[in-house]
Order: structure tokens, then C-alpha cells, then sequence
């Protein structure tokens, strides 16, 4: 009997013991072709850290925004881990809500990440978040289209060019259209496009008393642009197609040029679903004549760990683990070099093979350096963002505008109307929010 | 004597009912054909119909790439949790307003009918406070609690409606014979409500079922059900609409099912009364 007890109070202890030491992360991730390869590869972390379970939650983009969101506001806990862009970054940051992750081990190597990419995840040169991914935007375009018509590429195109060569380029009656862009409205959809063409037209958001800037030359310049090329060489139902109809009309040869996300290239160049994989060429998002501004695209995917969860140190060695370079060595050495997370680390862009496999890799270092998002356009700027502004309130106001932008687009409204109205609501906005006094 | 209907008439009408069920039902079948697309066939300009290859690879990767039985069998537990939960509380108040009305009755019948008129989102925050609170964040619990306050309303108001049928004589009859209350509901009551009760029940069923709002915003990893499933599998950057597809034919498959072996019960409840 005595033994008996004995065996079960050991056995119990052992319970506990075991019970008290795993740790189970919880983990909200976006759904793209990278995150769901990291969930297929994690056995080589638990291998590591067989002490540490992982439990995912994968979310659409906007669904995942809103729940993390909700959760970390009200310091719900659901979560050890978050996905969250480098918009929600260091607006979160400014609020305590994130982790400092300063401390990711020695061999993690912080100073490899690019530069753009961890200014705009920092916060007094704190980093709250580590990439995993990261994108800027550049111009695509189809080879065999443009030598049929007897044009060039340049690697830094110009607005001026782009308009030429999508007016020769265009053939409606056999479903060509000059050029794809995206007009369906939202902040993450055609008012991401919108602010980096107005960046490379000098035009800004806000001034430096936060005063909208709508009413602006360059605005005006660079929004009957936009609109003009896509009603003469865009596609039918321009206003409502977003990256994922370009990248479907693109794929299906309907497209001569697409200025969209780096991300794009991959897809597009893969036979496997795209109809015009060997005809595809690229060169930098395209200039106003005036300045050397080539939009400062730069979007990227971090994971970041919310403050007051219980468990921070595992945390840790999870993003450590995700956004290393051993972690690419081991895509590489698994998918291969063409499916490695791209845009974050100067070290990938070294690489001989992956350089190899992937032809749009050295545009897309290239647009990625050449991007400030303290200072994206011509002007000084009091926010921080690149296509985007990165104050709380500019997921609402952008949508806003960018439905003001698809109805021009739609013909719904004309541009200097629709201008008019954004400069309305923004300022209106802007003003509730304190911004303006 | 009921009026004879010309033969003409009869197939005109006969084609507009099968033509406006196709248009109905032409979401769902397109689903269904897509999920056995490649990507690139999904956003093929024009559509292909029927004649493209067929594929079961997105149901493959759907599969591979998510855990699908819990997600089911948190949709069962709370649909049917919700559900029965909301008739347990809904028959004893629709038989208080049906037999024993007050002067205030249409009154909170109207009153529980407006609670639907709030926007889901503009009690968000305060829910999902309290539930931190109580540590019921993410578990069925919470959700069977919160989809049959949510559909209780529509339960009182359909149950009230089947329960004025039924007339009031019997159940008096039924209390000189010396049945109590519970008597009465249980055995008088319910037996004669069936049709009703039955398709409040499918109706509820369907509603807990599809609703993503509540289950999305209150879940993460324990009790997510398959509204979440969908949610999983749609993104703003790639194409996704194939596999999107197949999440979705595996996630309203089983409610289609229920719902097509239980139909002749659910229109027999639905019209429970209305022709007199």
C-alpha cells in the first residue's frame, strides 16, 4: 500500500513537473504561400525545442488585422505571437503594447537585416518586431509585347514612358490592355498604389501641421494621371480590381505592364500557373521627371510577441528561430532557393543562388534600399510610412479616399471632385482626431 | 372545389420555379466546380463550366494544411449547443406570451426583436472584456452562450407564432384533467408544436452554423468553427480562390446535407399555420 502511494506521488510529481515545463505558443499568422510553409517546417524548431508546442491560428489579412487588434487593446492574451505588418508596428509600439525584441540571441545577427525594413519596425532605434518577409513595388512587364511594338524598357522607367508604351501596347479588341493597376478601393488596395505614384510625384499626405494636402498641384498631377491612363489603356472594371485580379489578368496575358508588390514576380514567373512565366521582365517603379522618387514601396511581415504574455522567452526563441538565417538555409535546403522568404535579410541578396533563381531579386534589393519611410516624398512629412501613413486613423481615412479614387476611376465622379472630397474628409477627420487644432 | 390550372400554365410556372431555384442554388454549384479547379482555371476569362481538368488537389492541401474535425466539431457543439440551449429558455417564454399575454407582451416581444437591430460590432469590446474576465475567451462554452442569445430572439418570435395555432381550449381541457404547468408544456404543448419546434430548430441550427462574426472575433486556436475554417484560406495577395472553394464545399457540405434531408420538415414548419 505504501509503495503504492509512493509510485503515485512520484508519478504525479512527474505530472506536474512535465506540466509546469511545456509551453504552448499560440501563433496568428497571415495566410500567404511563406507563413504557410514556415507551419510545414517547424519540426526543425521543436527538434531544437521539444519543450515548446506550437498552436496556429491562420487568418485572411483583414480578418487577422481586426482580431489581433481586438485582442491586444483589450490585452486579451489569446496570443503569444502575432503576425502584424510594419503599419501597425510602430503605432503599437508607441502605445507599449509590444515586446522589445533587442535580445533575439548572438547568433541572430540584427545587423543584417535591411535597413528600410528595420527603420520602419523600430522606434527610437528599438526593434519591436522581426521580418520575416518583405516587399517593395516595381514594374512588370511583358518582353514579347514590348519588343512587338517596338519598345524598351528602361531599368528606371518614367511615368511619361509608361503612359507612351501602354498607349502603343494596347489592343482592346484582342484583349490587351497597356497597363493593369489597382483601383478597388481600400487603404491596403488602390490608395497603397495611389500614395507611392503620388510619392513619385512629389505629392504628400499631410504637411507638417498635419493640414491634408489634396488641394496640391502634385496631387492634382499625379490623381488625372492615374485615372487617365487606366480609363484609356486599363482593363474593363478597372475600379474594382485589386493585386489579386492584376495578377490574375496578368497571368492570363491581358496585361502589358503591372506596377504592383515585388511579391507579384514570383507568381508571375511561375510556369506552373502563369501563361506568360517566359516572357516576363522587370524595372524599377516608375519616376516623375522632376525627382528621383521611385514611390517607397515597402511593406513587410513581422512577428512581434504582445507585452503581458506569459510566455515571452519562448516567444523569442521562436522568432528568433523563424526570421533566422538558418531558416532560409533550411527553405532552401527543403523547397529551394526560389521559395526562401525574400526582402529582409542582406545577406539573401549575396547569395549567389538564390540570385541565380531568382531574376527579379536584385530590382527588388534595389527598390528595397532605395526606400525611406521617414521620408517617402519630396517634402518633409511629420509621419513615418512609405505607402501608407502610419497614424491609427489611416486605415478609415484611407479607405475613405480610396473610395473617392475608384469612383473616379469608375467614371462615377471626376478627379477634381474626388479630390475635393478627400481633402473634405481627411481634414474632417483629421480634425475629430486632434490632429488639426 | 379547387379551381382547375390550365396545362400551360402549370410547366410556365414550373420553369420559373426551377429557374430561379438554379439561380438560388448557382452560388454553391459554382463553388463546388471550383474547388476541383487548378488556380489558374479558377480566373480563366472566359470560365470553363464543366470541361477543364478536375482536380481533388486543393481538397488534398486544405486537408494537409488544417486540423478540419476540430473545426467541425466545434461547429456541431455550438450550433446544436446554442440551439437546444435557446429552446430549453425560448418555450417557457413563448408559451407565457402565447397563453398568458399581458398588456405589455407585444411590447417585449418587439423589444427582444430590436436587440437584433445592433450592429454585432458595437457590443464587441465589452463581450470579449467580460469573457477575458471570466477566462472564457476562445472556448465553446462562450460561443454556445452568445449564439443562443443571438438567436433567441428569432426562437421566441417563431416559437410565439407556432404556439398561437395551437388553440387554447386544449390546453384548458388538459388543466381540468389536473396537468401542471410542466405537464402541459411537456406533454400538450410540444408534442403538438413539433413541425414548429423542429424547424425553429433546423433554422437556428443553420444560423449558429454560418455565423462568422461572434465565432471569428471570440476564438483563436480551442474553439474555432469552421466560419474561422473559411477564413483560413482567403488572401489579399496570391491567388487562393480554388483551394478558398474547397475550404468552403467541406464547410457548408454538412449543413446542406442536413438541410436537404430535413426540408420537407422545415417547409412543413415554416408554413405551420399560414393557410388556414
Amino acid at each position: 500500500m505504501k509503495f503504492k502511494s509512493l509510485l503515485l506521488g512520484a508519478c504525479a510529481s512527474v505530472a506536474m513537473v512535465a506540466s509546469a515545463q511545456a509551453v504552448t505558443l499560440t501563433i496568428a499568422t497571415v495566410n500567404n504561400g511563406d507563413m504557410i510553409r514556415m507551419q510545414k517546417l517547424t519540426d526543425d524548431f521543436k527538434k531544437q525545442n521539444p519543450d515548446i508546442d506550437l498552436k496556429w491560428v491562420t487568418l485572411e489579412e483583414n480578418v487577422l488585422r481586426q482580431r489581433v487588434t481586438t485582442d491586444i487593446a483589450t490585452h486579451g492574451g489569446q496570443y503569444d505571437i502575432m503576425t502584424i505588418g510594419n503599419y501597425e508596428v510602430p503605432i503599437w509600439a508607441k502605445q507599449d503594447w509590444l515586446v522589445q525584441l533587442d535580445d533575439l540571441g548572438d547568433n541572430y545577427d540584427a545587423d543584417d537585416i535591411l535597413p528600410s525594413v528595420k527603420k520602419s519596425i523600430s522606434v527610437k532605434d528599438k526593434l519591436y518586431a522581426a521580418p520575416f518577409y518583405g516587399e517593395s513595388a516595381f514594374t512588370m512587364y511583358r518582353t514579347d509585347l514590348f519588343k512587338k511594338a517596338g519598345l524598351e524598357m528602361p531599368e528606371k522607367p518614367t511615368w511619361e514612358f509608361i503612359k507612351k508604351a501602354a498607349d502603343k501596347i494596347t489592343d482592346k479588341d484582342k484583349g490587351i490592355y497597356g497597363i493593369c493597376l489597382r483601383g478597388k478601393a481600400g487603404w491596403g488596395e488602390n490608395m497603397a498604389f495611389v500614395t507611392a505614384l503620388a510619392n513619385s510625384w512629389g505629392a504628400r499626405w499631410f504637411d507638417m501641421d498635419w493640414k491634408p494636402q489634396f488641394d496640391s498641384d502634385a496631387w492634382k498631377g499625379a490623381a488625372k494621371f492615374y485615372v487617365d491612363l487606366l480609363k484609356q489603356d486599363g482593363p474593363p472594371g478597372a475600379s474594382s480590381n485589386g493585386f489579386n485580379e492584376n495578377l490574375a489578368l496578368f497571368q492570363s496575358g491581358k496585361c502589358g505592364m503591372w506596377m504592383d508588390a515585388t511579391v507579384a514576380a514570383s507568381f508571375i514567373s511561375d510556369p506552373k500557373e502563369s501563361k506568360v512565366a517566359d516572357s516576363v521582365g522587370y524595372a524599377l517603379f516608375p519616376t516623375h521627371a522632376k525627382y528621383d522618387n521611385h514611390g517607397n514601396w515597402l511593406w513587410s511581415w513581422n512577428l512581434a510577441i504582445p507585452a503581458g504574455t506569459k510566455h515571452e522567452d519562448a516567444a523569442k526563441k521562436f522568432i528568433a528561430w523563424a526570421t533566422s538565417k538558418h531558416y532560409t538555409d533550411l527553405v532552401a535546403q527543403k523547397d529551394g532557393w526560389s521559395n526562401v522568404p525574400p526582402g529582409t535579410r542582406q545577406s539573401l541578396y549575396a547569395n549567389k543562388d538564390y540570385l541565380d533563381k531568382a531574376p527579379f531579386a536584385k530590382l527588388t534589393l534595389q527598390a528595397m534600399q532605395a526606400v525611406n519611410p521617414n521620408q517617402p516624398t519630396v517634402d518633409k512629412v511629420p509621419y513615418k510610412g512609405s505607402q501608407f501613413v502610419s497614424i491609427p486613423e489611416f486605415q478609415a481615412i484611407g479607405t475613405a479616399v480610396g473610395q473617392q479614387f475608384s469612383a473616379a476611376v469608375a467614371g462615377q465622379t471626376s478627379v477634381d471632385q474626388a479630390l475635393q472630397n478627400s481633402q473634405q474628409l481627411t481634414t474632417r477627420e483629421m480634425t475629430k482626431a486632434g490632429y488639426i487644432k | 372545389m379547387a379551381r382547375s390550372v390550365p396545362q400551360s400554365r402549370k410547366i410556365t410556372f414550373t420553369i420559373i420555379a426551377w429557374l430561379v431555384a438554379l439561380l438560388i442554388f448557382f452560388p454553391i454549384l459554382w463553388t463546388f466546380l471550383t474547388s476541383f479547379k487548378t488556380e489558374g482555371e479558377a480566373v480563366a476569362v472566359p470560365p470553363h463550366f464543366l470541361f477543364f481538368d478536375w482536380t481533388s488537389v486543393n481538397y488534398e492541401q486544405v486537408w494537409d494544411r488544417s486540423n478540419y474535425p476540430l473545426f467541425f466539431l466545434n461547429s456541431v457543439v455550438i450550433s446544436i449547443g446554442s440551439t437546444v440551449l435557446g429552446l430549453v429558455v425560448a418555450i417557457p417564454a413563448a408559451w407565457a406570451m402565447a397563453f398568458s399575454p399581458t398588456k405589455h407582451t407585444k411590447d417585449v416581444l418587439m423589444w427582444m426583436l430590436s436587440t437584433k437591430m445592433l450592429p454585432a460590432v458595437g457590443v464587441l469590446v465589452p463581450i470579449y472584456l467580460f469573457l477575458r474576465n471570466v477566462g472564457l475567451l476562445d472556448t465553446r462554452i462562450a460561443l454556445v452562450v452568445i449564439m443562443m442569445l443571438i438567436n433567441l430572439p428569432i426562437i421566441v418570435w417563431m416559437l410565439f407564432t407556432y404556439f398561437k395555432e395551437i388553440p387554447g381550449d386544449i390546453l384548458e381541457a388538459a388543466r381540468m384533467d389536473g396537468a401542471t404547468l410542466g405537464k402541459e408544456i411537456v406533454y400538450i404543448l410540444t408534442p403538438m408544436a413539433i413541425p414548429g419546434i423542429a424547424s425553429t430548430l433546423l433554422l437556428n441550427v443553420i444560423l449558429a452554423w454560418n455565423e462568422a462574426f461572434w465565432t471569428i472575433n471570440l476564438t483563436a486556436s480551442n474553439a474555432a468553427p469552421l466560419t474561422a475554417f473559411i477564413a483560413s484560406f482567403s488572401a489579399p495577395e496570391g491567388l487562393f480562390y480554388a483551394k478558398l472553394s474547397a475550404a468552403s464545399t467541406m464547410a457548408i457540405a454538412p449543413i446542406l446535407i442536413l438541410g436537404w434531408f430535413s426540408q420537407k420538415q422545415l417547409v412543413r414548419g415554416l408554413t405551420f399555420g399560414a393557410v388556414k
